[in-house]
């Protein structure tokens, strides 16, 4: 971040807290980025001539005194395709000892797309975990996070996703993500040898809290030039969403405002918002898919930040450890694609949508068997058989360690009705269950 | 002369002027910024300092930008035209903007001047006209849309002249009308209304009472809602609010249906016009879009302009009503709009209510289900507006303001369940704390017997008692264990097991199961209710719950077979077998 000459310097300030500097000034633009003593602020409030200004990474050691400019801009990125393949810091600044990137200036939080112009989501992402593809099928152009408790695998699990997708361009936005996190993830990717496909803006644990608000919308700032300019599919990662809300709720409550629900500010829904709704499919063939992390607090989903983001996200994904098998799952009752339904016996065989129903009905038998079990009850036979298929059921499909495709996935399932019930007993249409049940 | 302002204050989307005259509450403003105006509305005022909310992004926006007052509060433009269109919360034709991305500070036109009509005049010359009188008609896609007189006019005016049936333009004058004070007015097919402001342009509003038919068994057969009417749908995220919301707008028997997309998800805006041209309105043939006009004001748009949103959806919906015709207007979700009056009053300081939600939350609440309802026309003629809103509470909490003001004045409630969305029993709707009080009303009682039968409503209420017996029994054999109780408990639970499969659960992806019209309905539930009055001989539980399996089965592939087709016939046939089987009485 450079300065350019005649620029006023304004070297009072009147007020300071953790957060914010304020100071008077003349002919300033509402969010517009100053340097103070070389930090980045940003405008967040113009009050006659009194201007107040967050400062990214706090405002320990700022004099008085200091040196104020203002830039006449708001954060912006410069893009271009020397994107690809390069990490950034949350304002952009390069952190892997590359060269600036030469390119476009934009501002970053830029308009919305016109509903209109959007297309409707009509691309399967195939990730060959059932859990995902067969139970909740992910589409291009779809926002959806995982919901897990910090001690989940979410980011390898993520990570294995971005893998397997088929996109063009991965953009990596990393909020309050530890160090060791950061480096598993450009080991994975650099051992894909998928490092030319890769973007990453980063906000480690190390950085201040604050400058991770940027990181969302740096991402898709890069991602709508790839996906609008180059037709491109770009599949954003964002980890974790619960640190992004948490600086969001740092700077509310520094700027005075009343909290709402857990302390997060009034305007969580909007601000989440504003950057899920940023997935998109384009008819030009160019997409934005969002998969994030919102991390949970012992699996509570009416904390505020859950809360809000399942309302805002087409469905969420949720981990769990199931004790019978010993491995992760993706729970068939928590999670939901909102979108599968565009693809599943569309673009998946016909017998998808009824498959995927029956066979989490008959899990949830089993989930009802297990409670009779824990109240001392005697088990039905037909109790019996459908533990044992739950059981089959969640360690061949469920697992997020499973690699299939959608095909092989109904087939399987066929296979366990076949094994464990009688064809009445999982209610689908009869012309599907002729076609599909397991010869002897 | 206009008002003038300068900016003197910004914080987000809440700028503080200095004025030179006089403003009004409510009043729209333009605010001028790097060449783009920048639409507010005044919703404070202190000495000559206003507060205005900007319905766009306020960034670069400087101390001293000017801004021009309107002299007018948010208003609407109506006319023939709007239905099939697409407009954001200030209703703005979405389609006319140019470029990927909303441009701020582009404002367009809701109307087409180029477009040409066929009008039928309605009155002569020498007829006595007052505001909102039918004087002409034209027809938009197969609709007879009335050319009225102005909704402003006060008084009678004769009409002096009229123009001859022809094509004409939305802006050329059809009437020349004049009050006894010689004051003329020239009418075209354009009105204004300010949205905020309540249309009363009828003699009454009587209790509604005819069904609102909408193909959904949980609502039409368990809880209905009538035309005229309003319900709210409260539910957790993932419980099928949206699903349940197209459901009703695409089968619904109304004449126009608006969907206010308030705060929701762009995709599912992108879902209704990519679909709805496609899918035929199963009451008239024609297709869906002919009739529906979308208000989107998706999650990522200004939040000032999400309360805009549904009062811009009321206005056009009144406008329709003022016809004669049946709109259906459905808003998803009003907690969003609540959720940015909150943002706003937050940012005014105000002194916050339950839940930092503005203390006058229930009034507002209030006044808009009380824009709804089923009037008589000053003509005698009815029309109606049913309105059905989703919640979404914090938490899935059903206790926390919005909701709970919202229960207050909705007479129709479906609560959406998380436990039945889990277990994939769609719609989630639960079948014991929904209600309808529609199904109290003895106009309803009568209406209903006059198109169904007359112990219609007595089914109906066996069916609910069945369902909430089922549930008790079901508690009591989670505790006492299946060998715990005796096999008639078992029977009792499964029959109200049946009662769920088959009347309630409903498959909204499938091509037949999706809509169940009426005589469908009736043939389900008289069906159902046979069972469960006949008596069954069971040795043990096991056989209650292996035969129930297979009724059921039986029953579910019916509702998934055309009405009345061989193959539901071969069904109708095995599930006799079935009954008969058993069947000791």
């Amino acid at each position: 971040m450079t300065t350019k000459a005649f620029q006023k310097i304004y070297t009072k300030i009147s007020q300071i807290t953790k957060a914010t500097c304020s100071l008077h000034a003349q002919d300033v633009g509402y969010d517009e980025l100053a340097l103070i003593d070389g930090r980045l602020a940003q405008v967040v409030k113009i009050e006659g001539d009194e201007v107040t200004l967050q400062v990214f990474q706090g405002t320990g050691g700022i004099p008085t005194d200091a040196q104020v400019i203002f830039m006449g801009k708001a954060p912006s990125l410069k893009v271009s395709d020397q994107l690809a393949g390069r990490f950034f810091n949350a304002y952009g600044d390069p952190i892997d000892g590359g060269p600036a990137v030469e390119g476009k200036e934009v501002e970053i939080g830029g308009p919305s797309v016109n509903p209109v112009r959007r297309k409707q989501p009509s691309e399967l992402i195939a990730t060959g975990i059932a859990g995902i593809d067969l139970n909740n099928t992910l589409v291009s152009g779809q926002k959806i996070p995982f919901f897990a408790d910090p001690d989940q695998p979410f980011n390898q699990v993520m990570a294995t996703v971005a893998m397997r997708a088929k996109a063009d361009k991965i953009i990596l936005g990393g909020m309050g993500m530890t160090n060791d996190d950061y480096l598993y993830f450009r080991n994975v990717f650099s051992n894909a040898g998928a490092m030319d496909r890769i973007i990453g803006f980063m906000n480690t644990t190390e950085n201040p809290a604050v400058e991770r608000l940027l990181v969302p919308d740096m991402a898709l700032t890069a991602a709508e030039y790839f996906a609008v300019e180059k037709n491109e599919k770009v599949l954003v990662l964002l980890s974790d969403m619960t640190s992004y809300a948490d600086a969001l709720a740092i700077v509310s409550n520094r700027m005075d405002q009343i909290p709402s629900k857990d302390s997060m500010p009034g305007s969580l829904y909007s601000d989440l918002a504003k950057i899920y709704e940023k997935a998109v499919q384009f008819p030009a063939g160019g997409s934005i898919t969002i998969i994030a992390v919102t991390t949970l607090s012992g699996g509570d989903i009416t904390h505020a930040v859950p809360d809000n983001t399942g309302y805002i996200t087409e469905g969420q994904l949720f981990l769990r450890r199931d004790t019978e098998i010993g491995k992760v799952i993706v729970d068939p009752f928590r999670s939901l694609s909102r979108l599968k339904q565009l693809v599943n016996g569309k673009k998946t065989r016909a017998d998808h949508p009824q498959v995927m129903n029956a066979a989490v009905r008959l899990y949830a038998d089993a989930s009802n068997a297990r409670t009779k079990v824990e109240n001392g009850f005697d088990l039905t036979d037909y109790d019996e058989r459908a533990l044992a298929f739950a059981k089959d059921y969640s360690e061949q499909l469920l697992a997020i360690d499973v690699n299939l495709d959608t095909t092989q996935m109904l087939d399987v399932t066929w296979g366990l009705f076949g094994k464990y019930f009688k064809p009445d007993e999982v209610n689908i249409k009869s012309a599907l269950v002729e076609q599909y049940w397991p010869k002897e | 002369m206009a008002t003038k302002g300068t900016v003197r204050g910004v914080i987000a989307n809440m700028v503080t002027l200095k004025v030179d005259g006089p403003v009004a509450q409510n009043e729209i403003c333009y605010i001028e910024t790097g060449g783009d105006r920048l639409m507010s509305e005044v919703i404070k005022v202190v000495g000559d300092n206003v507060y205005v909310q900007v319905f766009e992004s306020t960034r670069g926006l400087k101390v001293g930008a000017p801004a021009e007052f309107t002299g007018h509060m948010l208003e609407v433009t109506l006319g023939p035209g709007m239905l099939s269109h697409n407009y954001d919360g200030l209703q703005n034709d979405l389609d006319k903007m140019t470029g990927v991305f909303l441009k701020r500070g582009e404002y367009t036109f809701p109307l087409d001047y180029e477009q040409i009509w066929h009008f039928k005049p309605l009155v002569a010359v020498g007829d006595i006209v007052m505001a909102s009188d039918w004087m002409g008609e034209v027809v938009e896609n197969f609709q007879k849309l009335k050319i009225m007189a102005p909704f402003g006019l006060e008084g009678r005016y004769t009409v002096k002249s009229v123009a001859a049936e022809g094509d004409y333009h939305i802006n050329d004058t059809i009437a020349v009308i004049e009050n006894g004070n010689g004051d003329s007015v020239n009418v075209n097919m354009i009105q204004k209304w300010p949205v905020k402001v309540p249309m009363t342009n009828y003699l009454e509003k009587p209790r509604p009472f005819k069904l609102l038919e909408t193909g959904v068994r949980s609502i039409d057969t368990l809880n209905p809602i009538v035309e005229g009417g309003t319900g709210f749908i409260p539910g957790p995220f993932g419980t099928g609010k949206t699903v349940l919301q197209h459901a009703i707008s695409k089968q619904a028997e109304a004449d126009i249906v608006i969907i206010a997309a308030c705060g929701e998800r762009a995709n599912e805006v992108v879902e209704i016009f990519t679909e709805f041209p496609e899918l035929d309105d199963p009451h008239t043939g024609r297709k869906l879009m002919e009739r529906t006009i979308i208000i989107a004001n998706t999650s990522n748009m200004p939040v000032a302009a999400r309360e805009a949103s549904v009062y811009t959806a009321m206005a056009i919906a009144e406008y329709y009503r003022s016809m004669g015709l049946r709109v259906l207007l459905m808003a998803d979700s009003t907690s969003r709009w609540a959720q940015a009056l909150r943002e706003m009053s937050n940012r005014m300081e105000e002194l916050p209510g339950p839940d930092a939600f503005p203390m006058d939350i229930s009034s507002i609440i209030a006044n808009f289900y009380g824009r709804a309802g089923y009037v008589k026309l000053n003509n005698g003629q009815p029309g109606s507006i049913t309105f059905i809103g989703t919640v979404s509470p914090a938490g899935g909490n059903l206790k926390e303001p919005v909701t709970e003001n919202t229960k207050k004045v909705a007479r129709c409630f479906y609560a959406l369940e998380q436990e039945r969305a889990d277990r994939k029993r769609y719609p989630a709707i639960n079948p014991i704390d929904s209600y309808s009080k529609y199904l109290d009303y003895p106009e309803f009682k009568q209406y209903i017997s006059g198109i169904i039968d007359d112990d219609w409503t007595d089914k109906v209420n066996e069916l609910k008692t069945r369902l909430q017996r089922g549930k008790e029994i079901s508690e009591q054999i989670n505790i006492l264990g299946d060998d715990g109780v005796p096999v008639d408990y078992h029977v009792t639970f499964w029959k109200s097991e049946l009662i769920d499969f088959i009347v309630l659960q409903q498959d909204a992806f499938d091509e037949i199961d999706a809509v169940t019209p009426l005589a469908r309905q009736r043939a389900i539930v008289d069906r159902v209710i046979s069972i469960c009055r006949s008596q069954f001989k069971f040795d043990s539980f096991l056989e209650v719950i292996d035969w129930f399996k297979q009724v059921i089965n039986m029953l579910k592939q019916m509702n998934y077979s055309k009405f009345e087709s061989d193959q539901y016939r071969e069904f109708e046939q095995k599930l006799q077998q079935l009954l008969d089987e058993r069947k000791t009485a």
